[in-house]
Parts: structure tokens; sequence; C-alpha cells
């Protein structure tokens, strides 16, 4: 294990969603600049893990932390950027897609001096607004800048929420189902992207049901049904025994507490 | 109070501009406005138009038209016991707005009620309470007022009171513009980017509380969840940016406060239901004919690609 800080450490960590466990004795450690996917059955407390990163979701006990610290710290200085689910996002609110992705400055804002947000938009400090166009040329989204969000097929759609979480300039990329309902050119776009910030040292942590790109990207893949299933590089994790064990459940090593070596 | 000739000097300053503005209207449509309880009335429709026309932009795009209902109506009981010990209406409506919007959450979170039936069992609850201490010590037209609105009985100390929240309200829209945006848009990504969000709630429904209790003596309790729907899903039909729906929605919401104002005055009819009514019109208006949104529009396009 390396003294390095970790992008995110888990600690004996249990989380449930009124009074139904979805997360038991998740003890795990992502060291940063990787690429981790996260692989389990529906249900299997893949997403709960991400919601207790970004606060939507509160431990019931055990220790998390991020980069080294508390969740709330590193949400608030602006490490965390999170890609929703895109049956979670409102479509129909009149929003255009830049100021979509604008939103995901929002947090860094808060930092610049009053005056400065009092200013409408964000011609105030050109730094935010930089950051929003090299996402949107990023995901191939520039041209429909000015569109309503409503508009937009579903492999654009998707494409905007990783434009917004890219437009945070964030260590951490938290990603729930980045993949899931696109066509195959915006998945290449989006998968090419993701390779993109990994080479700039941020971590990426996507979960995910896509086998095949987990297997060609990934560094890491945490299987996860309620319990820590398996944690290892992708050609371990997702051989035939480990995804049949994930089927049922059952931990690694009956505490399933294995740590990634970095 | 040395804030009394300051808050009294801004009415006279703004009656003096609307009624430049009315003066430019024809005589016969001009003439009630030479009384003053008129110039006042007046100046509290602008007023209550413009902050629900804002604050209905966060409840139509949040979906809290029933917590609006719930919330204006939960507001009686408070004005009943404020009336009782002489307080300002404005503490025991917002007392008791703000407690029932709390029962609401807390019974949704703890027991297995839902929210639609927790919103409904508590707001009955509170009306009730309030009707019963009403009828108990006041007279039934007062009750009338509260309910329906009593706009060209406007006194000052209401009209001080209707300035002071809408300034208020267009202050916190103005500083905390980004994360009220956020927060209606995509409450989740707020949480991740660090924002309070336990803060944003409460704040937006303490403003949709003062909001609700500006304008009781305009439309009345049960009528101003109409002008907290209205104007916002009328906007929403007109447009895709929230500028904008802001823009349009404080449009409608003015708008239909002084042509119902007007109206009601010239037809002899109650002043709060024309109100409404001018906005709903607006809004059926807006229905069949918004550019992309309306009916027709939809209708256009579809037979369009048919043929195609």
């Amino acid at each position: 294990m390396s003294d390095a800080v970790a992008a995110l450490e888990a600690r004996r960590l249990y989380a449930a969603y009124h009074q139904q466990p979805v997360l038991e004795d998740i003890t795990l450690r992502l060291p940063q600049g990787q690429w981790t996917a996260i692989i389990g059955p529906n249900g299997a407390g893949k997403s709960s893990l991400l919601n207790l990163v970004i606060g939507s979701l509160a431990p019931l006990r055990g220790e998390l932390r991020v980069l080294g610290e508390r969740p709330a710290a590193q949400r608030k200085a602006g490490n965390i950027a999170y890609m929703a689910q895109q049956e979670k996002m409102e479509w129909d609110f009149p929003i255009s897609v830049r100021e979509t992705v604008l939103t995901g400055r929002y947090g860094l804002i808060r930092q610049d001096p009053l005056w400065q947000r009092l200013l409408p938009r964000y011609w105030a400090n050109p730094s935010h607004r930089r950051a929003v166009e090299a996402a949107l040329e990023a995901v191939d989204m520039a041209e429909h800048a000015e569109r309503p969000i409503g508009e937009l097929s579903g492999g654009q759609k998707k494409r905007v929420l990783l434009a917004r979480a890219l437009a945070q300039q964030a260590k951490i990329l938290l990603l729930d189902e980045p993949l899931a309902g696109v066509d195959p050119p915006s998945e290449a776009l989006i998968l090419t992207t993701l390779e993109r910030e990994r080479s700039k040292g941020r971590s990426v942590i996507m979960v995910t049901h896509d086998m095949p790109s987990a297997r060609r990207h990934a560094d890491n893949v945490l299987l996860i049904n309620r319990t820590l299933v398996g944690m290892g590089p992708p050609d371990e994790m997702l051989s035939d025994a480990m995804l049949a064990r994930l089927a049922v459940g059952a931990p690694e090593n009956g505490r399933g507490g294995v740590s990634v070596a970095a | 109070m040395p804030l009394e000739p300051l808050a009294t000097g801004i009415i006279d300053a703004l009656i003096a501009l609307l009624m430049m503005a009315v003066n430019l209207l024809p005589e016969s449509l001009a003439a009630p406005f030479e009384y003053r309880f008129m110039q006042r009335a007046l100046l509290t429709s602008v007023l209550v138009g413009a902050i629900c026309g804002l604050l209905s932009c966060y409840v139509v795009l949040k979906r809290w038209s029933l917590l609006g209902d719930a919330i204006s109506h939960a507001v009686l009981p408070g004005v009943a016991i404020a009336y009782l010990l002489g307080w300002p209406f404005f503490i025991g409506a917002f007392a008791t707005g703000a407690l029932t919007s709390l029962g609401i959450g807390a019974l949704e979170r703890h027991t297995r009620i839902k929210a639609d039936a927790a919103m409904g069992l508590m707001f009955t609850a509170a009306f009730a309470l309030g009707i019963v201490i009403i009828s108990k010590i006041a007279t039934s037209t007062h009750l009338m007022h509260i309910l329906f609105g009593n706009v060209l009985g406007v006194q000052t100390s209401a009209l001080i009171l209707t300035l002071a929240a809408s300034l208020v309200a267009l202050l916190a829209i103005w500083l905390a513009y980004r994360p009220l945006l956020l927060y209606t848009f995509d409450p989740q990504q707020a949480q991740a980017l660090g924002f309070h969000t336990g803060l944003i709630h409460y704040g937006l429904i303490l403003l949709l509380t003062l909001t609700i209790v500006a304008s009781l003596e305009t439309v009345g309790i049960i009528l101003v969840v109409a002008m907290l729907i209205t104007p916002g899903a009328t906007a929403h039909l007109l447009t895709d940016r929230f500028p904008s729906m802001l823009a349009i929605s404080v449009g409608v919401g003015v708008s239909s406060a002084v042509t119902g104002l007007v109206l009601s005055v010239s037809l002899d009819v109650a002043s709060g239901g024309t109100i409404v009514l001018v906005a709903s019109g607006l809004f059926f208006v807006a229905l069949l004919a918004a550019p992309r949104h309306g009916l027709v529009a939809r209708h256009w396009r579809r037979w369009r690609m048919n043929r195609a």
C-alpha cells in the first residue's frame, strides 16, 4: 500500500436507505490517478457508494475519506465532480446546454470575490468561461451550446452531463452509469474523454454495467453486491468465476477487505 | 419607529412613478386612480404580482404547487392568533406556515405517510384550526377578507409589509441566484458541489411563506396559490431560459394583478378572483399560442411531420 493520499478510502462502511441496508462492511482504498469501474447487479449499492461521497446519503457507520479528508470538506473545495444518471435529471428545465455545463462551475464561482459573483453570467471571471467552452469542445457539443437541454438526443444528454463534470476540473470524477443507453459514437467519445482525464492525473470512478469497456479501460474493478465481493485488476475481477460469485454476493475472503496496491 | 417615514416616503415615490404610467392611459381607465385607496391598491398589486411571479418559477419547476397551497392555508391560524394577541399578522402567519412545512417534512420522513397525504393532512388541520379561532374572535367580513383578499382596503401598514417582503424576496433571489437555480434544477449536483442544500431548501420555503403573507391582502389565502403557479407555468410554456422565465413570469404576475384590479373596479366584482381569472386567461392563451410548447405549434409540427 502506498503512503500517498488515496482518492477514496473507506473503512468498515455501512449505509442504509429507509432502514434497508444497501452497503455493508465496505473497506477499500482507491489510489489517485486511476480509473476504477464499480460493477454489480441492480440494487447492489453501486450508486449508493457514489451517493455517500457526494453527500446525498449519510453513512450509518464506518469511515469515508476523500483525498484524506472528510468528503464534505472536499466537496466544498470543489474536488469532487459528479455525473448523474440521465433519468435523475429534469430535462424539461428551461436551461441551455452552456448554462447546464456552467452549473459545474458553481462551486468554484463561490470562491470568487463577491462583486464578481453578483455580475450576471460568468463574463466576470474568464476562467469559468474557458473551462465551460473547453468542456463543450471535449464532448463535441460546442455547436449545440445554445440549445435547450430538453431537445437533445440520449447520447447528447450524456455528453452534456459529462461536460458539466469536466468543466469543474476536479481531482475526482464520479460517474453514475456514463455509458448506459448511449449510441456507439457517443460511447467512444465518452471513453476517450475519460482516458484524457486520467492522463491528466485525475481519478475516474464509474459505476457501469458495461463489462467490455471496464475490461479495456479500467485500472481497477470493484465488485459490489451489498458487500465488497472483490477488488483488483479487470482481468482477474471480470473472470467467470468472480462474476458468478458477484451474482451470489459472497465476498472473496469472508470479509471483503482487500486493497489494491498502488 | 424611525423606519416608518422612510417606508412611507418610498411608497409615495413608487406611487408617483406608477401614476406617471397611469396618466398615459385613456381618461376613462385612469379616472379611478385619482383616489388614494386606488393608488395604494395599484402599488400593492404590482408588488404582489412581481414577487408571486418570481417565486412561482421556483414553485412550478420544483413541483411545489401543493406545498404552496399547503403553506397558504396553514397561514390562517397564525393570522388568527396574531390578531388575538394584537401582534402583526406577519409574525403569526410566518410561524404557523413554517411549522406546517416542517411538520409535513417530518411526517413524510418518519412515517409511511406519503408526501401528498402528509401535505393534505397538515394544511387542512391548520386551516380548520384557523377557521375555528376566527369564528370565535372576528366577524365573518374579516374572515372573508383574509380568505379572499381586500385589495381596495389595503392599509399603509400592510403596504409597508408588502414592500418589505418584496425587497427581501428580490434581494434573496439576486444574492442566492446560483444556489437557488442549481437546487431547483438538480439538488444532487448542489449537494455534490458542497452547497448547503438544507439551508437552501428551508430558505426557499421561507421566501414562499413571506410571499404568501405579503399577498394575503390582495388575493387572499385561497387564491394566492394561483398566483404562485399560473405566472410560472405560463412562462414555462413561453421560454427555454431561466432568466427569461423569471422575467416573463413577473410580467404575467404584474399585468394580471393590474388588469384584474382595473377590471374588478369597473365591473364592480371581487378583485382577488378577477386577478386570478386574468392570470388564468393569459395561461390559456400561452397554452394555445406559445411558439414552441403551445398546442397549436405542437399540432402544426406533428401535422407537417406526418405529411412529410
